[in-house]
Order: C-alpha cells, then structure tokens, then sequence
C-alpha cells in the first residue's frame, strides 16, 4: 500500500457516500454518532438560551420584585422548565451514550457496527421526533411544571403543553432504551475473541453499566409519563387527590427512573475520565478492576436510593431513614474512582492536552458535587437544603461538572478520530479554563444562599430576603461560563470549517482499539481485521513517533494501514 | 449528656452566620452541627483530592513529546481498602446524626401547640385553636396579612393542608421544612426560642406566583400570643359584610383588587349589579353570578381574562361563607 | 474489506457468523421484553397500592367487570400462544404452509381478542361504570350485580337501615370515588395491554407475508422465534390481569 499524502484524501466514512440521504437514512453508527453530537449540541445551546434567560432574570436588579407581572412570572417559570427538560432529556441523557457511545463502541470493541444499525437509526429518528416534540411545546404554550411534571399541578392546573413536552420525554425514553439494548447486546456479543470481560476498556464498562439502568429505569420513566397524559386528558385520577389517587406515588414512580438516570449521565462521563487519565499519564489505569466493578456497583445502587428525593414529601419516616442509609452507599463506588483516577497520575507522564484539562476539572467539579451530596443523602441535613438552591448547585456540580464536561473533554478526545484533525491550542485550553472558572463562580455562591435557604424556582427575590449579592456573582459567572463554552464550541467548529491540523491514526497515544484505524476510520471501521487485542491498558504497545507525530504500535504489522500515513508535512 | 450533645452546645450560635441564617429553634443547632461535620470532613477530604491532583501534575508533567514513564504499581489492594473503609466510617457518622435529629423532628412531642396552616395558590391561612386565623402572602412587594404567630418556648406544631396542588412550608430560621400535599395531611413541629419576625417560603413550585406564596411568622412571647389570639378571635355576631370582608381578604386578594386596579383577576368594587361582557355574551353581577363563579368559574369568565383559569372554592368555602362575601362585595358597591 | 468475499450469506455485513447474529438477536429479544416487564410493573404497583388501601372497593368494583368474557379472552389468547409456538416449529421445519396456517389462526385470535375487549368496553362507557374523572361516569349500577354479602359486609354500602342500595348516588362519596381508582386502573392496564396486542397484530402480518413470500425456512426463522417471544409475554400479562381484575373475591 502506497502511502497517502493526506488522510483526508482517502476514502473513509465521511466522504464514502454523499447527500442528505446518505447521512439521514444511515446505518452507520459513526455517522449516527456525530449526527447525534451536532443534534445535542444544538439542543444544547437552546437550552443555554434558556439558562441565560433565568440568569439574566434574577440579577438583582433586572426585574422589580414589587411590579413583576404574572406575564413575566410565567415567563421565567416557562424558562426554568424548558431549561431543565431540554437539558436532561435531550442534552445529558444523550449526550455521551448515544453521540460518543454510539461512534466509539463498536471501534473500542474492533466490531464493524453495533449489533443493530437499523434499530440504531430507529433510535436517533425517535430522538429527532421527541426533539422536534419539545419545539412544538416551546410554541403551543407556556411549559410550565417543572422538569418533573408533578401532578396534581401539571395534570390540573397547567396548560395543555404539558401533553406535547411528556409525549415527546415519552418517545425519547424509547430512543434512550434501544440505544442502550443495542449497547447491552454490542458488549456481549460482538466482543473480539481475545477481549475478555476484563480485557475491555472501562469506557465500555461505564456504558455497559449505564445501558442496564437505561434498559431497566426507563420504562418506568414511560408508563409514568403516559400515565400523566391519560391523567390530563382524560382525568384517569390515579394521581388526582380530589379522584382518590394519590400525587406522592408519582413521584415515587419518577424517581425511580430519575435517580438511577442521574447516573445515565454521570457514568459515561466517568468511563471517559478513565480513558483520558490513562491515556494523557501513559500509565496504565490504576486498580483497573475496582473501576470496573464500581461502575456496576453503582448501577445496582442507583436503583435503590430514589426515596432520597422524598425525604419530606410526605412518604413513610421509615422509609425516608432507609432510603438514606442506602443513598451512602452510592458514595463509596464513587469515591473509589476519583481516588483510582488520581493515583493513576502518580509516576505518571502527563500531557496537559485540552481533554486531560477537562478531566482534571472534572476531579475538582465531580469532588464538589459528590461531597456535597453527603449533605443531601444526610436526613437531618437534607430537610433543610431540600428544594433551595443547595440542591440546585449540587446537582449542576454534578450534571455540568462531570458528565457535561465528561461530554466535551470526551469530544475533544476523539474529535480526531470522528474528522481526522486535531484541536488543541491555547484557544481551546482558554475555553476549558473559563469554563472552568465560570462554572464556579456560577455555582459555589448557590450553595451559601441556599443554605440560607433561599428556594428554588422563584420569579424573583426581594431584596430584603438577602440573596441578591449570590444572584449577582452566579449571574456573573454564567457570562464567564457563556464565554468559555463558546470558545470550546468555536475551537471545534472552526476546525470542522477550516483545514487544521491533520491527525495521525494514534495522536494521544491511547491503547484501545479505536487509535488502531485511520483517522478517520474507514466505512467499516478497519481495514485489516481482526485488529491485534492486547490489554487496553498497557501504554508500552504503543511508542511516539515523529515521523507520524503521533503514536504507533511497537511492533506494527507489516500490513498495517496506520504506519502508511504520514505526517501532513511531509505530504 | 454525650459527646454529640456537648458539640453541637458548642458550635450553638444566635447570629447569622456565613451558611445559616439565625438559629430561632431549639433544634437549629442540631442541624447547623451536623451540617459543619459533614463541611469539615469534606473539607479536608476535598482539599486532599485538589492537592494530590495539582502536586501530581506539577511533579509528573511531561517534559519530553510521547515520554513513557517508568513502570509503577497498576493497584494496590491495600490502598484500595482504606480508601475505601475509612470514608465509609464517616458516612456511617453522618447518617446516624441525620437519622437521630430526622427521628427527633418528625415526632411532634404530644403537648404540642396545634395551628392548622392551609396552603392554597398562592397564600398561606392559618387557624388557631380558638377560631382566630390569619394568613398571609406577598403583594406589590409587600407582605399581606398578619402572617404565623407563634408563642416563644413552647412546643408548636403546624398541621399542613392543601387544598389544591403541592406547596412546601418552610422557616429556614427555624430549619424546618415539609411538603404540604392535597388529598392527606402532613406536620412539622418546632419551638421558637427568638423573638422576632422570620420569613415563611413555600419551597414546592406551585405555578405562576409561587415565588410570592411568602409569609412571616413572628414568635412573641406567652403573654402577647395570647392577647393576639383574644383579639383576632372571630366574632360570631358580626355583620355579613365584615364576616364577608375577612373571608374575601383571606381567600380572594390574591387575585382580585378591590381599588379597581387589575391583579390575576379583574377588580371587584362596584362591580355588583352592574352589566358585564363575558365570554359569548354579557351576565348582571348579582347574587347568582357570584355563586356560579365562585363554585365553578370557568362557566361565564368575564372577557380579557381567559387564559388566567380561577380554581374553584366548591368545598372550601360554605353556602354562608358565599353570602357572606356576596353581601361584601354588595357593600363595596353602594 | 477482504472478509467480505467470503461473508456467510444471510448474515448482517456486521455479524461474523449466522450463529452470531441470532444470538445477538435472541439477547435483544429477552432484554427488550425485559423492559417490557418494567413498562407494566408501574400499573401494577399502582394496582397493588391501591388495592392495599382500598380493599373493600376493589372487591366490590371487580364485580362490574364481566368474569365470563375475561375467562374466553384468556382462552383465546392462550390458543395463539400454542399456534404461535407451533408456528416457531413449523418455521425450524420449513414447514411453510402449516406456518402460514398457524399465523392466521394466531392473528384471528388476536383479532377476536381485541373484538370482546371492544365489547367489554362499550358496555362500561354505556352503563358509565368508568374512572372518576369521567364527564358520564355516575356508576348506575343495576341490583342485580351486587352481591348483598359483600354489600353488607361494606360499611360505605350499607345505608342506615342495614339494606343495600342499588343506587350508586346513594353511597358514601368517598367510596365512589374509589370505585372511579379501581376504574382507571382497570382501564390503564387492559388498555396498555390492548395496545401491546394491536402492536402484536402488526408484527404477526409482517410475519403472515413475509412468509407468504417465502422468506422463512430453517436457517432463518429468527422473526418468527423473536416475535413468538413477544406474544407470549403479551399472553402472560394477560394471565395476571385476568385474575387480579376480574376474579376477587
């Protein structure tokens, strides 16, 4: 095989096939993949809007607590919902399963595609149809329940809004479990013969794990939601007080998926964290199994602490006592991983590439987050920060902070292996420490006034409650937030515009399969098969070299497409 | 007296502090100790995890393109087990602190003060033993009604009702808080031990004015608690009118002025009597208009005002409780 | 791209080997319908709440719904379970006329299902034995269908001279608006249920022609198998319902 001037040149999944077709209609989970990540960035930056819009709203001073109409109050309650919706339900719960799931699995696993391609697409059209869902609900009417829909408010008391936002959460629940039975079954399945359990990346590990609680939680999730659709359209009253049912066992049905999908969105997130401290320390990853194992520990756990949220809505004492002793015990497989994480640098050899930076912030934001969560999983505690702005910042440190930046530094990671160039210069190391900062000086003074016990989803504040010096420096810090996020994004979209620097198949010098192939990888992902299986871990297979820039195996074989690219100077 | 006991004595406060406002029960402590050793643990846990990240990075950073390092232990189960036990034991702590002060919250002693709060959209009532009420919301900026009164050092217990959707009553003073959830009743119980006026937040969304289901409760001592309850008695032999009046400020001015300036719903002096345009078609304001809007208001709403829905009183307020409010508003007329 | 020369016909370009694929979809099968079970378990968490708090009105209610048309749904599904499962058989065989006969008999069966349901429902909407929230639902109920023990044994039922009512006006509010849970309980779960069995006669036509176009035979049957699946776990959900809806006593 001559070598090829340009990887880009060569013919690979990007350029195979053309027209709108050849990408709506795809089976090809890379293109499924990346069609995934640009949808969820775009949700993304609308329910930005929104974040902003709610920001803007409480800086002391935008809005009259005195003269605020119920017009604008609505407004603002619509803006927190939507904010919330669109960024669980179709930002966080995607955005590392389906958008990077779907493009590294079957490479990571050295497989042509996931088990299911065309359930695969079926998934990403249910996605589309559930997106397109909440649209129309932005225009029909004034969305206002919430995130969490609780009845009897969203069943008898709110517009018919609430009819398109659960139908199309309904639907997005069906594209979320497909996604993640084609996963379950991907990992069993199409696993090369040399990769055992324990031989597997633990990015697949953390998808794995996340798969299960999406298979099992969701449709929980579903039937709750169509439940509250029979409930406001045809006043079933299975949760309406005045109809004998009762508004507490929806919540419980909610929380129920809720809780576990908190770990749907944190889990990928911390399987991209293993990747990126064993890659960017080119150490092995320290205590391999113990993250394994955590992962699934947590899976397991996750179902069986959703009563924390409930703490005073009126369930059992009884209940609430058990609930949070068993909510403790989620904390320790987690701080498992932040401990492994961290040793794995010790003796290291770290690279502070842009995703390293993201997964080093994580350590930090993910710290605050978990920590904080002792005082919610806490009884005596929890009563008091319920519902205020504690819990607000808590889970932002925790949603934003580990799996939002999981997402990006994730991006940033495979960005050259998804369109063959390379991003990562001072501007986009800039973006992440902006957003890094901002994100803090967002969140952190949400913690002090919600220990004073400032509520949340509140209009506005008088100034004689005493919050607004928080709501000034989170307003503050939203901007810098803002400005850091979109560096992050103009990093990336300027090398999807503009030629940047092209990439070698390997550029961090990650072990798993997916540095294997070309950058970009072909339409079938490999072009020699099966791809050689070692550990996953083991940095001494791979070396540096410059003639590639970049990372090749040792001892490459003979037949090996990677070694016949050569670096863009040259060409 | 125990250990936890004699701490929490210790970091006993009256004063706001950096995280807590004033600690105006005697329960505040409890909690404001448990919460500063969980602060403390994870302090010192997170300063751990931020230093072991930074002194890593500084001291292992790569100096040379694609270096590998010298090999190191891949794990170590003896380290992986004190890392994973010792933080267990801490939140062993922490759990058994919270389930101590939960248990303790959650069981109103039985000499308990018992007032009936009743939360609706958006306002809170209250009722005392004797008959008095008062109630309370936000307004223009401006807390309306008398509020929560309680008496100082004595055991007090709030029965939560609500009549339509869910609402959450909390004092951040007094570290209480509970969902008020319609169809059953829910309690919380305190004893004040500061005199004073402390904010009321309803803390479970409940629509559009949830941010202005505000009240206070102002704790006064034995003496004027009972005074205030002697004097805010309700009187059997009063007029209609002022029986009406205190029903219409207790149960209406959330949304209807009676100045003629529009709030959620049109202005109701001098309405009665007079012609109005409704939806497909016009209605006179008498005594039957009245009912039918109060029972179910969605029948005949007046035009401007479609898509603020009114909530019916049906079962909340009686067949002399509507009279009684027909004859108010009569009054507001003549 | 050499594998492909050589690539078993009738496998996925994915799949390595026809063993592989099915295995693949044999797991996707059971997961799916594992969450299927899920799908359900809500309701019947809802049933069993409710149940639990009112026991009195689901004993009562249960008597409106009609035991001997539940008994011949049973029947009928449990027939399209045993030719569904032969059709699996006749599929491995290659047996493709019995199969084609098996489907129609399953897909009739699936059909007189959904038709008694039909029945079943448009005499509750005639009479308004229907959920609370219901503008017709007023529960007139007819004295014939209540049994005077169990009314006697129900204090909600019994006026002040100890004798049954059979007017449901008559009877304590709050019973009645229980009576209205156990409706819309009743109605979710065999609703949901009749919606599962509508999607079950969708895929038994898919099924129907593409054997009709020869499609199947013994190295591939695995629709058949998989759908098979699904219909039997429509099948057992049925079973549940039928006893804790119609049969208390």
């Amino acid at each position: 095989m001559a070598p090829t001037t340009n990887t880009l040149d060569r013919t690979n999944y990007l350029n195979a096939t053309k027209g709108f077709m050849s990408w709506f209609w795809t089976i090809d989970h890379k293109r499924l993949g990346l069609m995934y990540l640009w949808s969820v960035i775009a949700c993304f930056i609308m329910g930005g809007f929104f974040a902003m819009k709610i920001r803007l709203n409480l800086m002391p001073g935008a809005v009259d607590f005195a003269t605020q109409t119920a017009e604008q109050m609505n407004a603002y309650n619509n803006a927190f919902t939507v904010h919330g919706a669109v960024m669980v339900f179709l930002v966080i719960i995607p955005s590392i399963p389906a958008a990077l799931g779907n493009f590294v699995l079957p490479l990571m696993l050295g497989a042509k595609d996931v088990a299911f391609p065309r359930l695969n697409r079926f998934s990403y059209h249910l996605w589309i149809i559930g997106a397109l869902l909440f649209v129309a609900t932005l225009l029909i009417g004034n969305l206002d329940t919430g995130w969490t829909f609780y009845p009897p408010y969203s069943t008898g008391h709110t517009d018919p809004s609430v009819i398109t936002a659960v139908l199309g959460a309904f639907i997005l629940g069906f594209s979320s479990i497909f996604t993640g039975l084609n996963f379950i079954v991907t990992i069993h399945k199409m696993r090369p013969p040399q990769m055992t359990w324990f031989k597997m990346p633990l990015f697949l590990w953390a998808i794995y794990a996340t798969a299960v609680i999406q298979v099992l939680a969701t449709p929980v999730i579903g039937i709750s939601l169509l439940l509250i659709l029979v409930e406001k359209t045809m006043q079933i009253g299975i949760f309406t007080p005045e109809l004998g049912g009762d508004p507490v066992f929806f919540q419980h049905l909610f929380w129920f998926y809720s809780h576990p999908a908190v770990y749907i969105m944190v889990l990928p997130g911390m399987g991209i964290m293993s990747e990126l401290f064993a890659t960017f320390s080119r150490k092995p990853i320290f205590g391999y199994k113990s993250i394994a194992m955590s992962s699934i520990a947590i899976a397991i756990f996750s179902f069986i602490v959703w009563g924390h949220h409930m703490f005073i809505s009126g369930q059992s004492d009884l209940m609430s006592v058990i609930f949070s002793a068993l909510t403790f015990s989620v904390a320790v497989p987690s701080a498992i991983k932040v401990f492994n994480w961290i040793s794995t640098m010790y003796k290291g050899s770290i690279s502070f590439s842009v995703p390293m930076l993201y997964g080093m912030s994580i350590i930090w934001l993910f710290g605050i987050g978990g920590l904080t969560g002792l005082f919610l999983a806490t009884l005596g505690t929890d009563v008091v920060f319920h519902d205020t702005y504690f819990v607000v910042a808590h889970f932002h440190y925790v949603m934003v902070g580990s799996a939002l930046f999981g997402f990006i530094g994730g991006i940033y990671y495979w960005w050259p292996k998804m369109y063959g160039k390379v991003v990562d210069g001072p501007l986009a190391k800039v973006g992440c420490v902006l957003s890094f900062l901002g994100f803090n000086l967002t969140f952190l003074p949400q913690f002090v006034g919600g220990s004073k016990g400032m509520p949340r989803r509140y209009a506005a504040y008088g100034s004689e409650q005493g919050f607004d010096d928080w709501n000034y420096w989170s307003t503050m810090g939203a901007m810098v937030l803002l400005a850091g996020l979109s560096i992050a994004l103009f990093g990336l979209l300027r090398s999807f515009f503009v030629k940047g620097a092209l990439s070698p198949a390997n550029p961090w010098g990650g072990v798993t399969l997916e540095w294997q192939t070309p950058s970009p990888p072909p339409e079938h992902n490999f072009e020699i098969d099966p791809p050689t299986v070692g550990d996953p871990y083991d940095m001494s297979l791979v070396e540096y070299r410059g003639e590639v820039e970049g990372f090749l195996p040792v001892n490459p074989r003979e037949d090996d497409p990677c070694v016949a690219y050569i670096a863009p100077e040259e060409a | 007296m125990n250990m936890y006991t004699l701490l929490s004595m210790m970091l006993q406060h009256q004063k706001e502090d950096f995280f807590f406002p004033s600690q105006a029960s005697a329960n505040a402590a409890t909690v404001d100790f448990i919460f500063y050793f969980i602060f403390y643990v994870s302090l010192f846990a997170f300063i751990t995890i931020v230093l072991a990240t930074a002194i890593f990075a500084w001291r292992y950073r790569r100096s040379k393109v694609g270096m590998t390092p010298e090999d190191s232990p891949h794990h170590s189960t003896r380290i992986e087990i004190v890392w994973s036990v010792v933080p267990s034991i801490f939140m062993v702590m922490m759990f058994w602190y919270g389930f101590e002060d939960f248990t303790e919250r959650r069981t109103p002693p039985a000499d308990s003060y018992e007032i009936h709060a009743k939360a609706s959209k958006w306002q809170w009532e209250f009722e005392y033993p004797n008959g008095a009420s008062s109630f309370g919301f936000i307004d223009a900026g401006e807390y309306q009604g008398k509020g929560l009164f309680v008496p100082l050092g004595k055991n007090v217990r709030i029965r939560l009702e609500s009549s339509d959707v869910l609402h959450s009553f909390s004092i951040p003073n007094f570290r209480v808080k509970m969902d008020v959830v319609p169809g059953r009743y829910t309690d919380v119980w305190f004893n004040a031990i500061e005199l004073g006026d402390f904010p009321i937040f309803c803390t479970e969304y409940c629509g559009t004015k949830h941010s202005r289901m505000l009240s206070k409760v102002h704790v006064v001592s034995e003496e004027d608690f009972a005074v205030w309850l002697k004097e805010n008695q309700e009187d059997p032999n009063a007029s209609p009118v002022d029986k009406g009046k205190r029903l219409f400020s207790a149960k209406c001015t959330a949304c209807h002025a009676v100045d003629g300036s529009t709030k959620i719903g049109p202005a109701l002096n001098g309405k009665y009597g007079t012609i109005e345009n409704i939806v497909g078609g016009t209605v006179t304001i008498d005594d039957n208009y009245i009912r039918r809007s109060i029972l179910d208001p969605s029948a005949d709403i007046v035009v401007g005002f479609e898509n603020v829905p009114m909530t019916s009183f049906a079962g909340q307020l009686s067949d002399d409780d509507i009279s009684n409010i027909t004859a108010y508003l009569k009054s507001l007329t003549e | 791209m050499s594998s492909h020369d050589n690539h078993p016909e009738g496998v996925a370009h994915h799949f390595e080997t026809a063993e592989q694929q099915f295995d693949s979809g044999k797991l996707g099968i059971w997961t799916f319908l594992l969450t299927e079970v899920l799908f359900f378990s809500a309701l019947f968490v809802a049933y069993t709440m409710y149940r639990d708090n009112y026991p009195e009105v689901f004993q009562f209610a249960s008597q409106y719904l009609d035991t001997n048309l539940g008994a011949l749904n049973t029947l009928v599904l449990l027939l399209s379970s045993f030719t569904i499962a032969w059709g699996v058989r006749n599929a491995m065989l290659g047996e493709t006329k019995m199969l084609t006969i098996n489907l129609i008999i399953t897909l009739i069966c699936a059909a007189g299902f959904m038709v008694i349901k039909a029945e079943e429902y448009g005499h509750k909407f005639h009479e308004g034995t229907l959920w609370g929230g219901h503008e017709h639902s007023i529960f007139q109920l007819d004295a014939s269908k209540v049994d005077p023990e169990i009314a006697a044994h129900s204090k909600a039922w019994s006026n002040p001279d100890g004798e049954f009512s059979a007017a449901v006006k008559d009877l304590d509010p709050e019973f009645r608006q229980k009576l209205g849970i156990f409706f819309g309980v009743y109605f979710c779960l065999t609703g949901l249920h009749g919606i599962h069995v509508l999607i079950g006669m969708i895929l038994l036509t898919w099924l129907l022609i593409r054997n009709l176009r020869g499609e199947f035979g013994p190295k591939n049957f695995a629709a058949v198998d998989f759908i098979a699946l699904y219909w039997h776990l429509v099948d057992l959900i049925w079973i549940f319902l039928f006893p804790l809806l119609y049969l208390i006593s």
